[in-house]
């Protein structure tokens, strides 16, 4: 029977995009350290494998860009919910061009295309949680309140709430879903914090996965048919406090994936991928 | 508006006889101080004078004249008339009070006007105009009630009132009866209520001629003047004729019918003809019986009212009542939308809720993707039509039906594909599964309202079952839920919620948001209180059935809840009822005839921002209208300064009963044992309140035991009214675990009324009113413990508006500092939290500073003492204001001795006595010099609108205008223990500003940290703007004394008065 809201989770396609060689010295970081790119192609590539190969799903690689450092994060250029993208208008400069690549191939696998025209929106899709019934959207220096109006007018169904974000780049940087209905958190106070603000503004009770460090609680939650569970998370190397946490979700098919490299210029797993799914639900 | 022009003439005829009627009607109800009452006398006929002409907003021209001449007897009568109502209590009143209690608390003939007078205009602002206009019966029916206690014959009553209606002259009397004609109405509601429930289980026939002649006379009245409104002139003559006969002929006109044209769901019209005088419930009953609905309480009827805006219909009320002008055609539509509609027992609830949806989302209220409009359009397909068939179906065939406010081709052929792949599906099923997809929707039955935030920014309200949401755009930038609700009222055009701390928070906020007038902040709150009860309740409170009350707006929702609808539901017990579907019927009418209704019921939702102006002028023109009017007036420029000091003890101030109708009034307690309707309650109910109000104490203070529980108890027991206070009082006291911190926003944004009152004004008087607050053993919050300084400083403009009173209550608690930014908040509550874990002692009466350590039971006798006292004490204000008037006291301090002595006298009785001398001597100063007149105030809301950001934002524009300003300022003598000379380290510090039409009110509170003792001052600053027309004295009174009641922990020690008065040369 055809349900709206169902399937949280449940990917077929993911897309994905090549780590240029700008990026060690030009993408933008927070932290101001050193990149080893090498480090970052090899964790790009396991992090591409784990998709195609372990989990099965079908794989749309975009070529790498070298005019845009960030392109590997291509996360930030799309939200993708049921059979809708929408194209972001992400807050850094130099990150703008991203979208282009992306438009073409969401285009090209027959999804409604939404395009952000408003000059004044920018949005970031790491700014963008979906929870499978609404969505919170950070308002952080990458994305503001317009490009939030434009999300929660693209899908329609959804609430959409906006949570302020401090201290981190985007909201998902201390945060991810690890379930349905299972939040995965920072300890950070700025992470409790907007967590507070999420619980407060939902109308749907969430569990929490409570990790010690901020950048692990971004994980990647899949329901696979014939997978069950799936999280993609930290490394005991990156994070041995956060991947026992991770190990004890039973239920859950776990895959440390390595991002140590990538998170030197603030990325999370969650950026190196969007997930779509092509079945047709309804 | 011919009615209007007479009752005009009726108002400016009145004071003559208004006095008379008055003090007939009030003889009974009020004791109070035969000197108030005969100095209130007049300033009620301007009131009432006043406030008729704001009431009647079509008819300005005659009424201005009427005012003016009374306004020149106020200002003489002015300052002496200060703080003589409540000060002047005298013990004769504590003899009376029984009588009080049975009756409608009414210190002062005055006071009791004025809150008449709100309450008449809401039923009437809210849903009809009938309401002002009829009355010459009322008015009558109230002392009737007095009478009929005694009696318990209607017969008798009726005697009576046609005798006073004889002396009177009927038609004559109208402004008064309006005063009344809020009791009255009540009171006639509900036994009419009682009667009308027998009749209808009876026949509706007998119903009629079962009201007796006295309701049908008053009715008949009732109508008459309703009729009049409508203009229909046959009618009006006839009732016109009879009125001048009045008693002998009304039995005559009995049982008018009319006939009510109902939009169903399915857009066809259901015509039904019900009686003039009927209720709403037989309307509703009449429609659910064409229906064959059973599940009905998730229903409503819905009606335009004059400004075009969507209210729903009370089915407890006359319909007449509410409709008032408007045309007897209503909308049937889905009021309570059920979260899992699975659970409704029957398919034709379910179909009718789907045909619901299915017009919100045609008209767009209810968002959905493409997606979604294309399958549940599907589904609306299936259950309208069955099964696809490639023959019959070809693309036109759904072309009848509307899926999506912008329908296009392309949705189409998504539903008629999706519609094919329901192969098999039942209707029910259909239905079922529509509903399944609908209700996870995030707009599913939210019903918006636009309002404005603190800075004015266009958000939107929605209620919804699970509380409070708040968008702007699309975006929800913050929910209540209702568990986190304390609190919901409204004020003017304003609308709070007071919030629950939450984990991290120990104190309350309060949120406001600015609704583009008065009925729309109205209707948002008695949705809101609907939503509440019906979701979240198990069963819905009881509503008041005090016949003399005189609260605000006693309005609950008195239906059954979703439990209890459930639960009845769950017992039906018939087959499934076969129905038609609107494609059996009419397969392409179901769906146009749906845009029609969503219109209307659109309006509902979205009435309240759009249709907005509209209601603005109406709301907003009473305001106008009695500023016009009280210009000229204006002319006299009469300076009069008068500064008060006197201790008031929290004590003593609950005790009054007419703030009690002030809290009452728009406010929504979400605990039924705190609401404020209980005024008739026994003994045992009294006694299961206290228990539950303990109770809620103690959620509230997180293992502090109780305080002593002998006030409350006290305060329970003693007369109904006091109970009230107490519920009223009692949430804000106790709920703020840590009182002393709590600050509430009430942020008012600017309000968007066109009037530029702030030129106008002509007259102010600024009353400041400097609280201590000792750590009172009443408020079982911890901070009991820990003696706290408030100033209170309400600005208050009294305007006709009674409503404006409401804010008195926000400001009342003193312990809840509206932290809409926790971050200040954090530092000062963990320093309490300290204090306190130490100092609460449960049952130990808590006045540090004063060493006062009264034992509960010796409390309660000191409460006791107290009323004396405080009477007595108003009394010796009385002289200090009467000395200030008479001599029109120029600036200079007047000695505050008389009022000292008094407060020394007092004190002793007084548990909190001590606190307040601490801080008495302080406080003058300071605020005296501070306040410029001011004129206008901005308004600025602050809202939480995101959980992260606060915003206050005051503004005061002191309009250019030649004023003469004399101040006095009265101290308590009385000197601090602590001596506010000790800097203290200043803990927080908060301003709040609100303002509606008339009323500006400005809080600021202070929090400081003196050795170790927090200190808590309220300044509130009163503005009471307006001309002659307001009696300025009676104001001020009225504020002081609310600002006592409002406080009750606190206690006063200061008060100045600022007079300004325009001068001369304005005068054009």
């Amino acid at each position: 029977m055809a349900e709206l809201m169902s399937g949280f989770g449940c990917f077929t396609h993911a897309m994905v995009r090549a780590v240029p060689q700008s990026l060690a010295r030009d993408a933008l970081r927070s932290g101001g350290l050193e990149v080893d790119l090498l480090k970052v192609q090899e964790e790009y590539e396991e992090y591409v494998s784990v998709l195609k190969h372990r989990l099965g799903l079908e794989v749309l690689e975009l070529p790498a860009d070298e005019a845009l450092p960030d392109c590997v994060f291509v996360e930030d250029a799309a939200v993708v919910c049921g059979d809708t993208a929408l194209v972001c208008r992400p807050g850094a400069q130099s990150r703008r061009r991203e979208t282009e690549a992306v438009k073409a191939a969401l285009t090209e696998l027959g999804l409604n295309i939404v395009e952000m025209t408003d000059e004044s929106a920018t949005l970031e899709g790491g700014d963008v949680l979906f929870t499978g019934r609404e969505f919170f959207v950070g308002l952080s220096k990458r994305t503001n309140q317009r490009g939030a109006e434009i999300l929660a007018d693209t899908f329609k169904d959804y609430a959409v709430s906006t949570v302020p974000v401090q201290d981190a780049l985007h909201l998902k940087s201390f945060c991810s879903m690890a379930g349905p209905g299972l939040i995965a958190i920072g300890s950070s106070e700025a992470a409790q914090k907007a967590l507070k603000i999420m619980q407060q503004m939902s109308d749907h009770r969430y569990d929490k996965l409570t990790l010690p460090d901020d950048s692990a609680a971004n994980c990647i939650y899949m329901n696979l048919p014939s997978k069950g569970d799936v999280l993609l998370h930290c490394t005991p190397e990156e994070f041995p406090e956060s991947a026992k946490v991770f190990e004890k979700l039973k239920d859950h098919m776990l895959i440390p994936v390595t991002n140590q490299e990538k998170a030197k210029v603030d990325g999370g797993l969650t950026c190196c991928s969007v997930l779509i799914n092509m079945k047709k639900n309804i | 508006m011919t009615t209007e022009v007479g009752s005009d003439t009726d108002v400016k005829k009145e004071p003559e006889k208004v006095p008379e009627v008055q003090q007939q009607t009030d003889q009974p109800d009020e004791p109070a101080d035969s000197a108030a009452s005969a100095s209130a006398d007049q300033p009620q006929e301007e009131s009432q004078s006043a406030e008729a002409k704001s009431d009647q907003e079509a008819s300005p021209s005659p009424e201005p004249s009427s005012p003016p001449a009374a306004g020149g007897q106020k200002k003489e009568k002015g300052i002496s008339r200060f703080l003589p109502p409540w000060l002047k209590r005298q013990k004769s009143q504590s003899q009376d009070k029984p009588d009080e209690s049975s009756a409608p608390p009414k210190q002062e003939s005055v006071e009791v006007v004025k809150e008449e007078q709100e309450e008449t205009n809401q039923p009437k602002e809210e849903v009809d105009g009938g309401g002002a206009v009829t009355t010459s019966t009322e008015q009558t029916e109230e002392v009737k009630e007095v009478r009929e206690e005694s009696r318990a014959e209607e017969l008798q009553p009726e005697e009576k009132e046609r005798e006073e209606e004889k002396s009177i002259g009927s038609a004559d009397t109208q402004p008064v009866r309006e005063e009344k004609e809020d009791e009255s109405e009540m009171e006639e509601k509900e036994e009419e209520k009682k009667e009308e429930e027998k009749k209808e289980e009876g026949k509706k026939e007998e119903e009629k001629k079962e009201e007796g002649k006295k309701e049908e006379e008053k009715k008949e009245e009732g109508k008459k003047e309703e009729e009049k409104k409508e203009g229909k002139k046959e009618e009006e003559q006839v009732i016109q004729q009879e009125a001048s006969v009045l008693s002998t002929l009304k039995v005559n006109k009995k049982m008018k019918m009319v006939v009510c044209h109902v939009t169903l769901l399915d857009g066809s019209q259901f015509s039904c003809e019900v009686e003039k005088r009927a209720k709403g419930q037989y309307l509703f009953f009449q429609v659910c019986d064409h229906l064959n609905l059973l599940e009905k309480d998730y229903f409503g009827l819905s009606f335009k009212d004059n400004a075009e805006q969507r209210c729903w219909l009370d089915v407890t009320k006359e319909i007449k009542r509410q409709i008032r002008n408007s045309q007897w055609q209503f909308v049937f539509s889905v009021k309570f939308y059920p979260p899992d509609p699975s659970q409704l027992t029957e398919d034709i609830t379910r179909y009718l809720l789907c045909l619901q949806l299915r017009q919100d989302i045609a008209s767009g209220r209810l968002p959905c993707s493409f997606v979604t409009h294309a399958l549940l359009g599907s589904y609306t397909l299936q259950g309208e039509l069955g099964d696809h068939d490639p023959e019959e179906h070809r693309l036109d065939y759904i072309s009848d039906f509307q899926f999506a406010p912008n329908q296009t081709k392309e949705l189409e052929e998504k539903v008629v594909e999706l519609h094919k792949s329901h192969r098999g599906m039942t209707p029910a099923q259909a239905d079922a599964q529509f509903l399944e997809n609908a209700k996870k929707l995030s707009m599913y039955g939210v019903d918006l309202h636009h309002a404005k935030d603190s800075e004015g920014v266009d958000i939107m309200l929605g209620v919804c079952s699970n509380g409070l949401l708040i968008y702007k755009d699309r975006l929800r930038i913050n929910r209540f839920a209702w568990p986190k609700i304390l609190k919901i009222s409204y004020k003017r055009s304003n609308f709070y919620i007071k919030i629950r701390p939450g984990e991290a928070e120990q104190f309350e906020s309060t949120v406001g948001f600015k609704l583009p007038n008065h009925r729309a902040a109205k209707r948002v709150w008695k949705v809101c209180v609907e939503h509440h009860t019906f979701f979240r309740l198990v069963s819905p409170e009881q509503p008041t059935k005090t016949k003399f009350l005189t609260l605000g707006s006693k309005f609950r929702y008195s239906g059954r809840t979703q439990a209890q609808t459930r639960q009845a539901s769950s017992l039906i017990d018939r087959p499934a009822p076969a129905f038609q579907r609107t494609s059996s019927k009419r397969i392409s009418r179901s769906l146009d005839g749906a845009p029609v209704v969503n219109v209307s019921d659109y309006s509902q939702a979205d009435g309240a921002g759009e249709n907005s102006p509209a209601l603005e002028l109406n709301s907003d023109s009473k305001s106008q209208q009695v500023e016009v009017m009280e210009r000229p007036n204006a002319d006299a420029a009469t300076s009069i300064t008068s500064e008060t000091a006197f201790e008031t003890d929290g004590a003593g101030a609950p005790q009054r009963k007419s703030k009690l109708r002030v809290q009452g009034e728009n406010i929504y307690v979400r605990h039924s044992n705190l609401m404020l309707e209980d005024l008739d309650k026994t003994q045992e109910d009294v006694l299961k309140h206290q228990a539950s109000i303990s109770e809620l104490k103690r959620s509230f203070m997180e293992a502090t035991p109780e305080p002593r529980p002998s006030q409350w108890d006290k305060h329970l027991t003693g007369s109904p009214a006091t109970t009230l206070r107490l519920q009223t009082h009692g949430v804000p006291q106790n709920t703020p675990p840590r009182p002393g911190t709590d600050s509430r926003d009430a942020s008012k944004s600017a309000e968007v009324k066109p009037e530029g009152n702030e030129v106008i004004e002509v007259v102010e008087e600024t009353v400041v009113i400097e609280e201590v607050v000792k750590a009172k053993p009443k408020s079982s919050t911890p901070e009991a413990s820990v003696p706290v300084e408030t100033e209170v400083k309400e600005e208050r403009s009294l305007s006709s508006d009674s409503e404006s009173e409401d804010e008195a209550e926000y400001h009342a608690q003193p312990p809840s500092t509206s932290i809409s930014t926790q971050q200040i908040k954090e530092e000062p509550e963990e320093e309490q939290e300290a204090e306190l874990s130490q100092q609460a002692p449960p049952s130990a009466i808590e006045s540090q500073p004063s060493a006062e350590a009264a034992d509960p039971g010796p409390a309660a006798e000191e409460e006791k003492a107290a009323q004396p006292h405080e009477e007595e004490r108003t009394d010796k204000p009385l002289l200090t204001p009467d000395e200030a008037p008479n001599g029109h006291a120029p600036q200079g301090e007047a000695p505050p001795s008389p009022q000292t002595a008094a407060a020394d006298e007092e004190e002793p009785h007084i548990v909190n006595g001590s606190a307040s001398r601490v801080e008495t001597e302080h406080l003058p100063q300071v605020i005296c010099c501070s306040e410029p007149p001011v004129v206008k105030t901005e308004m600025v809301t602050i809202s939480d609108t995101f959980a992260a950001q606060k915003t206050e934002i005051s503004t005061k524009e002191v309009p250019i205008v030649h004023t003469e300003t004399k101040t006095i300022t009265y101290e308590a003598a009385q000197l601090d223990g602590n001596g506010d000379g000790e800097p203290g380290v200043l803990m927080t510090a908060q301003t709040i500003t609100s303002e509606s039409l008339c009323t500006t009110t400005t809080t600021h509170i202070t929090k400081t940290l003196k050795g170790g003792q927090s200190e808590t001052r309220i300044e509130k600053r009163i503005v009471i703007t307006g001309d002659s027309d307001i009696d300025h004295d009676q104001a001020l009174a009225q504020a002081i004394k609310e600002a006592k009641e409002q406080h009750p922990d606190m206690s006063v020690t200061r008060v100045v008065v600022h007079k300004e008065t325009e001068l001369a040369e304005d005068e054009d």
